[in-house]
């Protein structure tokens, strides 16, 4: 009797074309829910609240949520990066959040939380991705 | 809330988290390497922040 021992032959949660894309949509809108869908509840309660604090922490301290601006590169690629958030950046932006003050102290360090907990949270996706295809 | 070690201390903690929860599986390796990857990013920025310190000359 052979024994299921390989990372490839172990059981996948969601390994079928459609799933994994409503994973990874769940996963960006709310960060940690594609974990929570695996059953890595552990992983997505850091997830969601580091990430979550991180957005509140960037508005907090006067940080901009970035137009999509296509003829300044660099603020496009702000935008795209605050976007990795998902709900909440579409929930800032709907609420007119994020409007940055240029003068204050903070702005810098705003921009910086909310810049990074974005880009964290594609890494977060594509964890779970590799997850639910039977990479990890 | 305008202190730099502070606000370098908060986003270093909220990092070095998410990096040790994708990186480890058992909530004690995370917090291991947290911990270590934690002390890594201020040590390093307090470093940094000396070796930057004469500049600019």
């Amino acid at each position: 009797m052979a024994i299921k021992s390989t990372t490839a032959e172990r059981a996948r949660p969601a390994s079928e074309p459609g799933t994994l894309v409503l994973l990874c949509v769940a996963a960006w809108v709310v960060p940690g829910a594609g974990h929570f869908w695996l059953g890595r509840a552990q992983k997505a309660t850091v997830f969601l609240v580091a990430l979550l604090l991180m957005f509140a922490l960037g508005l907090a301290l006067d940080g901009r949520l970035f137009p999509f601006e296509v003829s300044e590169p660099l603020v496009a690629l702000a935008a795209f990066a605050n976007a990795g958030l998902g709900l909440p950046w579409i929930a800032g932006r709907m609420l007119g959040l994020g409007g940055g003050v240029v003068t204050a102290t903070t702005y810098e360090y705003g921009n910086c939380f909310l810049i990074v907990a974005g880009l964290l949270n594609f890494l977060v996706i594509l964890d779970a991705y590799d997850i639910a295809v039977g990479r990890k | 809330m305008s202190s730099h070690l502070l606000l370098l201390v908060i986003f270093a903690v909220l990092v070095s988290a998410v990096f040790a929860a994708l990186a480890r599986e058992t909530p004690r390796e995370q917090l291991r390497t947290g911990a270590m990857m934690f002390g890594g990013f201020v040590a390093a920025a307090i470093v940094l922040g000396w070796l930057m310190y004469p500049l600019p000359l």
